[in-house]
């Protein structure tokens, strides 16, 4: 493998990572605030069919990415609702979530659109383009290094400058805030939180709204970055694998960083090779599609470090009399 | 005392989330320009009124009183088995290999062998899941989850590169030979002047999703291992000190119910396509979970809403040949019930227990 190939697996690697991260991270604030989130695919898809539905429609991609975050909220509304101002199943709610998205989208589209729940592929200011950062041109001709500024940091859409950036900026809120710190404390023991006079149920509220909107830029990203439009099912499972990088991670974010630019990695490899040939014993692509959840089995199974959730994750907070 | 009369927690709370979903429903037809009443009618005609669609509801039924029974059997022990969707792949993968790879006399033997081998698939691909949450705390709900991708991806490896016959195009088993093929309704139930169930894809393994409610009523109402898994589920603690072993009933309950999600490809492998597929499960491993919430995790209550599912589903097959609504419908509706009578279930069980409570009082 040459270097130009290296830089574009690599290339591949970082836009694949990049929905996967936003999504790690809405899972990372809606569970450390105890609120278990298997509703990250759903929301993802409705966000990725509004946003490609509203840039279709008005040919501006910020009125799409602001339908979608606004759709993916909407769900994160009644996923509160569900778990907790009713106090249901979370994750109940969350596989409910995901299979509204999953209808909801393809209904919607082909009422609108009617071209089999898909809508018309996005052009121009319908999509978001790629940036091209300063001096990207002129440093190209640098060995190495030019290359890799031009093609691997230069050149990507806005949302995946957002999505990095989001990570320092999780890290900053979780752990150098009152805010990140009192969400960090409903998620351990939300009876000391409500000791201290905060409300659990604002919290909460909060951490699921904040998924919502990160979900939400995920599958815009999706469907007006990645790709140029939305097509049924486009999600193909990433909010599980975001959900099983957020576990990877021990639900830390730079954790996820790391997490979600491997699996971004193995989907890269996966997309552009078939089969892998490492003399003589080839590792069929399906291994390739499946080593993410083969991967989180085997952290989870605690062999290799332990993963800890949050101690209060997926219980409804009931306050003592 | 109990705020609610039995009968008012079994059937008004369900039947009140079924109605609230139906609105709901209705609601999103209207939002597309259709008429709900005219659906509604369509559906029944395509799914009630003729014996073909019967045989197609039924064909469906089958499939999710599977799936539901193996969702509600956990339920039992307080764990959520969300993979049974890939337990029944990998049941599917035990049939063709059964059917394939075993030379059968007749259909009947061919059955159970098949069966056999769906449960027994569909079991392994539940242990290990079972094992690393009652030996090491995995949360079996993430590792079913992942289960599933891994068995799709399973499954894909060994149509492509194992199961395919030489020559064939696309990714699918060898037709399994023709004494293995079970009897479809038509042929039990048809005669020469009167035709039944023409080309319906329901078959006899609907009975043996029958015997399948009835054995999981004995199991958890009338034996000790049903009592055990009860007892983990209300609380662990107290079946502790009742000297049950969680690890044991966790595992066992997990392997029924893998079996279980299992059996069902009996219906769709053996019963419908005749060879193994790609996706044969189409989801009805997931639909489990709205049947066993909505049937109360009671094997007659799963009956019932499998009834109801595999008539939306064949409704649904309907509408989407005769007007502009997609298929996707069932799932929202689908998702509306899972909604309603699994995440906001104390939205109706709140106001309604209220209410019992002041007519009580009113009485007193």
């Amino acid at each position: 493998m040459d270097f130009l190939t290296l830089l574009q697996v690599l290339d591949s690697t970082v836009r694949l990572a990049t929905p996967l991260l936003l999504a790690c991270l809405a899972g990372l604030f809606s569970e450390r605030a105890g609120i278990f989130d298997i509703g990250l695919e759903g929301k993802m898809l409705m966000a990725a069919f509004f946003s490609a539905a509203v840039a279709a429609l008005t040919g501006s991609v910020w009125l799409g990415l602001l339908a979608g975050i606004a759709s993916s909220v909407a769900l994160s509304a009644i996923h509160g609702l569900a778990s907790i101002t009713f106090r249901g199943n979370q994750l109940i709610s969350g596989v409910a979530i995901n299979f509204l998205a999953a209808g909801l989208t393809v209904l919607i589209a082909q009422d609108w659109f009617s071209q089999g729940g898909r809508t018309p592929s996005l052009m121009g200011g319908g999509r978001f383009n790629d940036i091209t950062l300063p001096f990207a041109e002129t440093l190209s001709g640098v060995p190495i290094l030019g290359p890799i500024y031009a093609e691997l940091i230069s050149g990507h859409s806005i949302l995946v400058y957002v999505a990095f950036a989001c990570v320092p900026l999780t890290w900053w809120i979780l752990f150098r805030t009152r805010f990140g710190l009192r969400l960090r404390a409903v998620g351990e023991a939300p009876e000391a939180v409500d000791t201290a006079g905060v409300s659990v149920i604002g919290l909460r509220y909060a951490a699921v709204m904040i998924c919502g909107l990160l979900c939400g830029i995920a599958g815009a990203y999706l469907a007006t970055g990645l790709q140029a439009g939305f097509v049924k099912d486009m999600t193909a499972g990433r909010g599980y694998i975001a959900l099983a990088a957020l576990i990877f991670a021990k639900w830390r974010p730079w954790y996820a960083l790391s997490a979600c630019l491997l699996f971004g990695l193995l989907q890269a490899v996966a997309l552009r090779y078939q089969n892998i040939d490492l003399g003589g014993f080839v590792i069929p692509v399906q291994v390739m599609d499946a080593l993410p959840y083969i991967l989180t089995v085997v952290i989870l199974a605690g062999f290799v470090g332990k993963a800890i959730p949050p101690r209060a994750g997926g219980e409804p907070y009931v306050k003592e009399r | 005392m109990d705020k609610m009369p039995a009968w008012a927690d079994a059937v008004l709370v369900p039947l009140i989330s079924l109605v609230l979903a139906a609105l709901l429903s209705a609601l999103v037809i209207l939002a597309i320009g259709e008429s709900p009443l005219e659906a509604l009618r369509l559906m029944v005609e395509g799914a009630l009124m003729r014996s073909a669609g019967w045989g197609y509801t039924l064909y469906y039924a089958t499939n999710f009183i599977f799936t539901g029974l193996a969702v509600s059997v956990a339920f039992h022990a307080r764990l959520f088995n969300i993979g049974g969707e890939g337990q029944a792949t990998l049941g599917g993968l035990g049939v063709a290999l059964v059917v394939l790879y075993l030379p059968w006399p007749h259909w009947s033997l061919a059955l159970l062998g098949a069966s056999l081998g769906a449960a027994a698939f569909g079991a392994l691909w539940a242990l290990i899941p079972a094992y690393l949450q009652a030996r090491r705390g995995s949360h079996i709900v993430i590792t079913t989850i992942m289960f599933n991708f891994i068995a799709a991806a399973l499954l894909n490896y060994v149509l492509v590169n194992v199961l395919k016959p030489v020559g064939a195009m696309d990714p699918a088993s060898a037709l399994f030979p023709p004494a293995t093929h079970l009897p479809t309704f038509q042929q039990m139930f048809s005669s020469a002047d009167s035709p039944l169930f023409r080309g319906a894809p329901a078959n006899i393994s609907f009975f043996l999703a029958l015997i399948a409610c009835v054995a999981v009523w004995l199991l958890i109402w009338r034996t000790r291992l049903g009592y055990e898994i009860r007892a983990l589920g209300h609380s662990e603690s107290a079946a502790r000190y009742a000297g049950i072993s969680p690890v044991r009933i966790v595992i066992i309950t997990m392997l029924i119910s893998g079996g279980l999600a299992g059996l069902m490809a009996v219906n769709t492998t053996m019963g419908e396509s005749e060879r193994l597929v790609m996706n044969a499960t189409e989801g009805a491993g997931f639909i489990g979970i709205a049947v066993a919430l909505m049937g109360r995790n009671h094997p007659f209550g799963v009956l019932l809403a499998a009834l109801l599912f595999g008539f939306l589903y064949q409704g649904g097959a309907e509408l989407a040949l005769w007007t502009n609504i997609p298929r996707e419908l069932i799932v929202v509706i689908q998702a509306l019930v899972i909604l309603f009578t699994g995440a906001l279930d104390n939205m109706v069980r709140m106001p309604l227990e209220k209410l019992f409570l002041a007519l009580r009082k009113g009485n007193a």
